[in-house]
């Protein structure tokens, strides 16, 4: 088994959240995005965990994606308030913190 | 200075040990009973059925009856001091070279000791001690028969209180003759005391009150009488001091009370200076520096260690504490104003137990003053003259009040004299004796004499008074015993221990003289004068009291303070009638002590040659009470009791009762039958028709003007001339001072504030702001409030976090 496939793919995944969260202007699709770099890092601990034989990556893989879904919970009951209140979700015009 | 506090170590047998008996090495609980009880009744008191008073009585009962099983074990331990087989070795000699810490608190050099340490065990060896000492145990030993010739060895408990620069704060218990004696005439009175209470101040609003004070008074007493240091004295005598101030002032609503309470409080802070000043040169001079220990700083002044000016200073210092203490002239007027309090109280603390605290400290520190004033073979002295002054001065002002208390009151300071004088003439024991009898009929006459105002709702014998014999037997025939007993005749207490002081002056010169300390002729002829004052008075307070026709009736709640004590609850308004058992009682308890206390210290030689009265019957309280002997006692002589003396004191005494009872008994009885008037009637006698009488007794009423001089010039002056005085100091120098200062500092702070403070300090922190506002509006433009920007920032920053690492670990 080569590692590096795996390392690969996740860095690819990664960026591609990165990008999206950058760039993407919807918020529903910047949580996308952050999904994405959350298994971008799943895999490296599952690759890593299945290198060194030990359960711990993929016990860890679990614990993320747990604590993802709860972040999606968060995330869309924002993005819905978002919604109500505004009747966008565009991100550009999310500015209230303007310094 | 410090040549002059330079100690040797002690290299005499130290007659103190630590095993003894149980009873005397837990002679501490007996005060810490009464103090459990204060504590209990302060907090549980109100809440009991008998509001806290069976609480003090039972703990003042246990702490009696521990202290009569302390004073038989003392008994015991002063005949068997020599231990069987190998406890002797408690008596330990240092060997010279050795701490000078050879006594008590040294036990586990005692303890180790065995008989092949060369320096270990002395008992009873009649050449290590003082020679005097020694022949007069052995001179006690052939008259007494079987063991008498043991030396005289106290107990001492010590455990560390704390411990500050090297020198140890002790706090412990030394038990002899002198603390036992205490002990049991404490312990007894406070019990008496608290039984007569429940029924004295029964129904009154601070009942409860009343109770926890009598048992702390009763606890500091015991606290202080069981002192082994001088720190420890201080800290009970304060704490004494303390109860007598709470209790005078018991019925403070009232302001003569509370007055008479700040008096009492006041006059005795004055000595209490002394006292401080006294002890603290005690402990410099005579405790090295190291110690307070009381055995220790009288074995140094008695081996003569310790430089006479500083003895001399002590003993002056220690004197005017027991002035003040002990109610010695001039320091006594807060005495007869203590009466304000509860007759129980007086009873208590102004006859029998707190009173005589200065006479005990006397007794304890002996040495320093047997020393410091140079008592033996000298005719006079501070000490001395100051008690045979407060001796007659007392007496006469006894004479010309009308409240029976005062009567007592003044009583008790005149025999608080004859304490001190015969302390001061060298006759310790007659002193201690006289403290042990007097505390006895006193406080019989003192709680007899409430027993009368519990009955006519007052304490003025010319206005309530007269024929009370007719009403309350009892209390008549108790008050009649201690009366007898404080007059002097015999066989009744008083009359032995006023003899043995007496004979103590060593100023009688008839028929071969009395031996003693030295010629204190004059002292003897005060304490004559006294003895025909008191019996005077007494004749005097008895028939006003007693005799005649009962002067009250009439309108019984217009006397002041003294409705108080009219607290009862039947409230009856006619006749007076006899107390209760629970007043009786004790009264009847001390009358027979009053009789029969005197007969403990028989003089030597009284029944020679009687096979009915044995030897060992003679001076059985000197042999039990002075430590002759000891490493701690100076040797004292001790005067012969002269058959002459005794007869002219005690013909002195009878002419004293007889003028008085011809005056009051024959003249004025005669002339108010006569005239048909009661005794406030009658045309003054001598003091109206003799100008020189007129102004003695003038002077009297107005107590020698001691409290004009005190209240009238001494804090008259200071409020008036001096108060004025240092007004005009204060506005002229000190204000004027305190202004120029003022101007100077306004106007250095005005060039502070314009230079330094506006320039620089400003300056500062101005610029540090504009540094802060500009570089606020640069990173202002980052903060666009886009969340994408952040995260590009984040990702950015973990990018350049990432590159960083892999720069520092990686290559």
């Amino acid at each position: 088994m080569l590692l590096n496939q795996f390392l690969l793919l996740a860095a690819a995944l990664f960026c591609i959240g990165v990008y999206g969260v950058l760039v993407r202007r919807s918020a529903m699709l910047v949580l996308m995005s952050i999904e994405l770099i959350l298994n971008a890092v799943n895999i490296n601990l599952v690759a890593f965990g299945a290198l060194t034989d030990d359960v711990g990556g993929s016990v860890f893989a679990l614990f993320t994606i747990a604590v993802a879904a709860a972040e999606v919970g968060i995330g869309l009951a924002i993005v819905l308030l978002m919604y109500r209140n505004r009747r966008s979700i565009d991100l550009a015009q999310v500015d209230l913190l303007k310094g | 200075m410090l040549s002059l506090f330079a100690l040797e170590s002690v290299s005499e047998v130290s007659t103190v040990v630590q095993d003894a008996n149980w009873f005397l090495e837990h002679a501490w609980i007996i005060p810490l009973l009464p103090a459990i009880s204060f504590v209990l009744i302060l907090f549980f008191g109100k809440r009991l059925p008998k509001k806290g008073a069976e609480i003090g009585i039972t703990a003042v009962a246990v702490s009696f009856l521990l202290a009569v099983v302390t004073g038989w074990a003392w008994l015991d331990h002063r005949d068997n001091v020599v231990f069987d087989g190998g406890h002797s070795e408690s008596v330990v000699v240092d060997d010279g070279h050795g701490s000078d810490d050879g006594y008590g608190t040294d036990d586990g050099h005692s303890g180790d000791a065995t008989a092949d340490e060369e320096h270990a065990i002395v008992v009873d060896d009649g050449t290590t001690n003082g020679d005097d000492r020694v022949s007069l145990a052995v001179a006690a030993a052939e008259t007494g028969g079987k063991t008498e010739a043991h030396p005289y060895v106290a107990v001492q408990q010590t455990t560390q209180w704390f411990q500050s620069g090297g020198v140890e704060f002790g706090a412990g218990i030394l038990v002899d003759g002198l603390s036992v004696m205490m002990l049991f005439v404490v312990t007894l009175i406070s019990l008496l005391v608290h039984i007569y209470s429940t029924d004295y101040v029964g129904g009154d609003r601070r009942y409860t009150h009343f109770f926890a004070f009598l048992s702390l008074f009763t606890a500091s007493m015991l606290f202080f009488v069981l002192s082994d240091n001088i720190l420890q004295m201080i800290v009970g005598w304060e704490l004494v001091g303390v109860c007598s101030f709470a209790l005078i002032g018991h019925w403070w609503e009232e302001k003569p009370n509370s007055d008479a309470a700040l008096k009492a409080f006041i006059t005795n802070r004055v000595g209490d200076v002394g006292l401080l000043v006294g002890m603290i040169t005690l402990f410099f001079a005579a405790g090295g520096g190291t110690t307070f220990d009381t055995v220790s700083i009288n074995e140094q002044v008695v081996q003569g260690n310790v430089s006479h000016t500083a003895l001399v200073v002590a003993a002056a210092a220690l004197t005017a504490a027991v002035m003040s203490k002990s109610g010695q002239f001039i320091l006594h007027t807060w005495l007869p104003d203590a009466m304000a309090g509860p007759t129980p109280v007086s009873a208590l603390i102004h006859a029998a137990t707190m009173v005589v605290a200065g006479i005990f400290m006397v007794a304890r520190l002996y040495p320093v003053f047997f020393e410091g004033m140079s008592i033996g073979g000298s005719s006079i002295n501070l000490l001395s003259t100051v008690g045979a002054v407060t001796l007659v001065g007392a007496g006469l002002l006894a004479f010309v009040q009308d409240d029976i208390k005062k009567v007592l009151a003044y009583s008790t300071v005149s025999q608080l004299g004859y304490m001190a004088m015969a302390l001061g003439v060298g006759a310790w024991t007659a002193a201690v004796f006289h403290l042990f009898t007097h505390a006895f009929f006193k406080a019989n006459l003192f709680l007899g004499s409430g027993s009368v105002a519990h009955a006519v709702h007052s304490f003025d014998m010319k206005k309530d008074m007269g024929g009370m014999k007719k009403y309350m037997p009892r209390t008549f025939w108790t008050f009649l015993i201690g009366s007898v007993a404080l007059a002097g005749l015999p066989p009744l207490a008083g009359f032995w221990s006023k003899d043995e002081i007496l004979v103590g002056t060593g100023g009688w010169g008839l028929f071969g003289g009395t031996g003693g300390n030295g010629a204190y002729t004059f002292h003897l002829s005060m304490g004559m004068i006294g003895a025909a004052l008191t019996a005077a008075y007494m004749t005097r307070c008895m028939y006003l009291t007693f005799f005649g026709e009962w002067r009250g009736g009439h309108g019984h709640d217009d006397h002041g303070h003294d409705s108080h004590d009219a607290h009862d609850a039947h409230g009856h308004h006619g006749e007076p009638h006899e107390s209760g058992p629970r007043i009786l009682v004790p009264l009847y308890v001390l009358s027979g002590f009053s009789i029969l206390v005197g007969l403990v210290n028989l003089p030597p030689g009284l029944f020679s040659g009687s096979a009915k009265s044995p030897a060992s019957w003679q001076e059985r309280f000197l042999h039990y009470m002075e430590p002759a002997g000891s490493s701690y006692f100076p040797a004292v002589a001790h005067g012969t009791p002269s058959w002459s003396l005794a007869i002219v004191s005690t013909a002195i005494a009878v002419l004293g009762i007889g003028m008085a009872f011809w005056y009051y008994f024959v003249r004025v009885d005669r002339l108010s039958k006569q005239t048909g008037q009661s005794l406030t009637g009658l045309p003054n006698g001598l003091t109206s028709r003799n100008r020189l009488a007129k102004a003695g007794h003038t002077l009297l009423v107005n107590k020698y003007y001691l409290d004009h001089l005190y209240t009238g010039i001494i804090a008259g002056f200071t409020k008036g001339r001096l108060a004025r005085a240092a007004y005009w100091v204060n506005q002229n120098v000190l204000d004027r001072t305190v202004n120029v200062a003022g101007e100077t500092a306004v106007r250095a702070g005005r060039v502070v504030y314009e230079r330094i403070d506006q320039g620089v300090v400003d300056g500062l922190v101005n610029s540090a702001g504009r540094v802060s506002d500009s570089t606020g509006q640069e990173l202002r433009k980052i903060n666009s409030g886009q969340v994408q920007n952040y995260a590009a920032l984040m990702f950015a920053g973990a990018a350049v976090l990432a590159g960083a690492f892999i720069i520092l670990f990686a290559l």
